[in-house]
């Protein structure tokens, strides 16, 4: 996929840090990471287990809870403004509103004791304003609109009364609910099979077309990403380690990391492996990092240099960055 | 390494399982699963039936893995629980090494529960949040009297922190100080502490990162290999689904559609509802998966409710006939080991 046609900026995220204080070290979540989101812009965010992409969404969304979290430095300018500066006030004024969020768990994140139809007709009511009657009639129709079958009856349904996949569905209806500008969706389709993941990724991608919807997507499935994102941030242990557009993500990936990942995905065309080649080793223990790139216990590229001094994100193609000091196609050091 | 499976005693429970590799460990014959529906706010009457899981069989050999997948909803963790009898069906068997488990009472039921464990769909809900990663992996050792001591269970615990690619240190942590795919790996720890023989894995790597996916794929398979273990692997992923199963069974709205080995069921699907499923896979490459011709379904799923007469599946078929409207499909076998329910195959 290609970038969309406008740039214009909507969200600019600067040297943002976000740590834990908790009894075992400061886990450094998310530890100086710099993106921008353009209007109607598709973002993907991928990574490690771990890696800090749910803190970094929660953070755009002044979620962290806190203690023990706390947002250390940095800011997020949402069209000129910056969210950490707001009241709370301000902020609730803009979430799930002008920024929606559909969560990675859909059982938490819907209240069990209210309705399907309590939880939509809420938020048009605070936020749209929206009288009882009409709240109502939209709720249905939202839930139409990402596939819940016979909505009319089962808007009055509980949550568990739906399956996992039919709970995150309501979730996307909730989110879509207000027109926001930015969707911050992690993981949101994670528990859905793949014919009903490709309808309400469609339904996504064609509400982001038609109203210039910005989205930020979190997903650990790379054919997702390839489909439907027109960038990509590759995060590792608090950092952002690659940036691309999709087709250079798939392409010409430049971090080991990166490809790595490319490499451990079964592929529906082509033929089966015997085992897979997954990336060994464990995630990185975030409140103790060793010194130089936190990667290189795993990493099959490593150099002396590695163990040293942690890479910054440099230039290694157009609007591509990725930091590693060494070029994976050629093996040697960058220059 | 994390891919490589811990040592164990000799003795465990499959060791006394009766079946041998190859033979069927778990039948399940005509499986029904309904959940009344209420209505009323004072008296309470039942108006209807969700039915969740409509008349299923299918048989699984031991050290053997059935993939089950299918749309959302369609019954499949239903399915899982119901053989396991975390939901008590409401007709049809389920023959566990030749014991019928539905005719078993809790108390029996619990005895065996250890030979039976399912990995869950949800990392969140699934875990005590009250109690240490420790103290949840080390849970069942107590339970079924595991560990002879205490340094045991903390050795025991440790090991499997390991193997599911996760650190020991980590064993003083609680549920919310891990990352959602680290969460998922403390319940698969904790399912593999008893030795099953049977392992229900309902989605359990759709909430990992991909570079631990395949890790735990290796490691699933793994532990497979040296125990002759048995799964039945739920999952939406059709690559995964097809890089870990033997056999294949899917889907749709609470009925069987269609079941084959592996090889069968890529190369020659034979239910339009399986070549569905397999157009819509997204394939990791932008290039690659543009070129793919994609069959999108029309239509809604249908409620559990009220499913459609006749085929179940007709209301979405591109190739539905009038008979498809009326009767029942049969489930009848194809070819040798290929099952299919379609008029039109
Ligand atoms: N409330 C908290 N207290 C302490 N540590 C936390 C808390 N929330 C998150 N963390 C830590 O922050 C790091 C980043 O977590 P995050 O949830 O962002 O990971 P993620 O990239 O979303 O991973 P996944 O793909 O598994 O969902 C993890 O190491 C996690 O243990
Ligand atoms: N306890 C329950 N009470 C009433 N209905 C239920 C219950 N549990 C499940 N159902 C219904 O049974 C059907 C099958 O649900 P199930 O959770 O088995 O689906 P699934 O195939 O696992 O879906 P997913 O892929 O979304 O997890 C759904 O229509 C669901 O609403
Ligand atoms: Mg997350
Ligand atoms: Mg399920």
């Amino acid at each position: 996929m290609t970038t969309n046609g406008t740039d214009k900026l909507l969200l600019d995220v600067q040297d943002l840090r976000t740590h834990f204080f908790t009894q075992s070290g400061v886990v450094k979540a998310v530890d100086g990471v710099n993106w921008q989101l353009a209007e109607g812009e598709t973002l993907a965010l991928v990574g490690e287990s771990g890696s800090g992409k749910s803190v970094s969404a929660l953070t755009v969304m002044r979620l962290i809870p806190s203690p023990p979290g706390k947002i250390v430095s940095g800011k997020i300018l949402f069209q000129g403004h910056d969210i950490l500066q707001m009241s709370q006030k301000e902020i609730r004024a803009i979430r799930g509103n002008k920024i929606a969020m559909v969560f990675q768990e859909p059982m938490t994140s819907l209240n069990p004791v209210l309705t399907i139809r309590r939880q939509l007709t809420e938020t048009l009511e605070l936020h749209l304003k929206m009288n009882k009657k009409a709240a109502k009639d939209r709720a249905v129709e939202l839930l139409l609109m990402v596939g819940i079958p016979d909505a009319a009856r089962r808007v009055d349904d509980y949550p568990h009364q739906f399956s996992g996949g039919m709970r995150q569905r309501v979730m996307i209806a909730i989110a879509l609910a207000c027109d926001p500008k930015l969707i911050i969706a992690d993981e949101p389709t994670t528990a859905l099979d793949v014919t009903i993941q490709a309808q309400v990724l469609e339904v996504i991608k064609d509400l982001s077309e038609r109203f210039n919807t910005a989205i930020m997507i979190i997903t650990h499935n790379l054919g997702i990403v390839a489909r439907f994102a027109h960038r990509v941030n590759v995060m590792y242990a608090g950092h952002i380690i690659e940036t691309a557009s999709a087709k250079d993500t798939y392409g010409n990936p430049a971090h080991p990391y990166t490809l790595g990942l490319l490499q451990s995905v079964p592929r529906l065309d082509e033929p089966r492996k015997s085992r897979l080649v997954p990336i060994e080793g464990s995630p990185p223990d975030l409140t103790n990092l060793p010194k130089g790139c936190p990667f290189r216990p795993r990493c099959t590229f490593a150099i002396d240099r590695c163990a040293e001094e942690n890479p910054p994100l440099m230039l290694v193609g157009e609007k591509h960055w990725a930091a590693c000091w060494v070029d994976v196609k050629t093996r040697r050091p960058r220059p | 390494m994390t891919t490589q499976a811990p040592p164990r005693p000799a003795a465990t429970a499959r060791d006394s399982g009766k079946t041998k590799l190859g033979e069927t460990m778990l039948d399940v014959r005509n499986l029904k699963m309904y959940f009344p529906v209420h209505q009323g706010i004072v008296i309470q009457k039942k108006v209807a039936d969700v039915k969740a899981v409509d008349g299923i069989s299918f048989y699984i050999k031991k050290g053997e893995t059935l993939g089950l997948v299918g749309e959302s909803g369609c019954g499949k963790t239903t399915t899982g629980r119901a053989v396991l009898q975390l939901h008590r069906p409401t007709a049809g068997e389920v023959l566990f090494e030749g014991t019928d488990l539905t005719k078993l009472n809790s108390k029996q039921m619990r005895t065996l529960r250890r030979q039976m464990q399912i990995i869950f769909q949800d990392p969140y809900g699934s875990l005590n949040p009250r109690m240490t990663a420790g103290g949840i992996i080390g849970e069942p050792l107590v339970i079924h009297g595991l560990a002879a001591s205490k340094k045991d269970r903390l050795d025991r615990v440790a090991e499997l922190l390991t193997t599911v690619g996760l650190a020991p240190y980590m064993r003083d942590r609680y549920p919310h100080e891990f990352s959602g795919g680290q969460r998922q790996r403390i319940g698969i720890a904790r399912a593999l502490a008893v030795d099953p023989g049977f392992i229900v894995c309902d989605e359990p790597v759709s909430a990992l990162d991909v570079s631990i996916q395949a890790q735990v794929i290796n490691l699933l398979e793994s532990l497979q290999e040296k125990f002759q273990l048995t799964y039945l692997f739920i999952a939406h992923d059709l690559a995964v689904v097809r890089h870990i199963s033997d056999r294949i069974c899917v889907m749709y709205l609470g009925k069987t559609m269609e079941l084959a080995s592996r090889e069968e069921i890529y190369e020659n699907p034979l239910h339009p509802y399986t070549k569905a499923l397999l157009s819509a896979v997204p394939i990791p490459d932008p290039i690659a998966d543009a070129k793919r011709e994609r069959i999108i379904l029309t239509g809604d799923v249908p409620s559990p409710l009220r499913p459609p007469v006749g085929c179940v599946f007709h209301t979405r078929c591109p190739i539905a006939i009038d008979t498809c409207k009326q009767v029942i499909p049969e489930w009848r076998e194809a070819s040798p080991g290929h099952f299919v329910a379609c008029h039109r195959v």
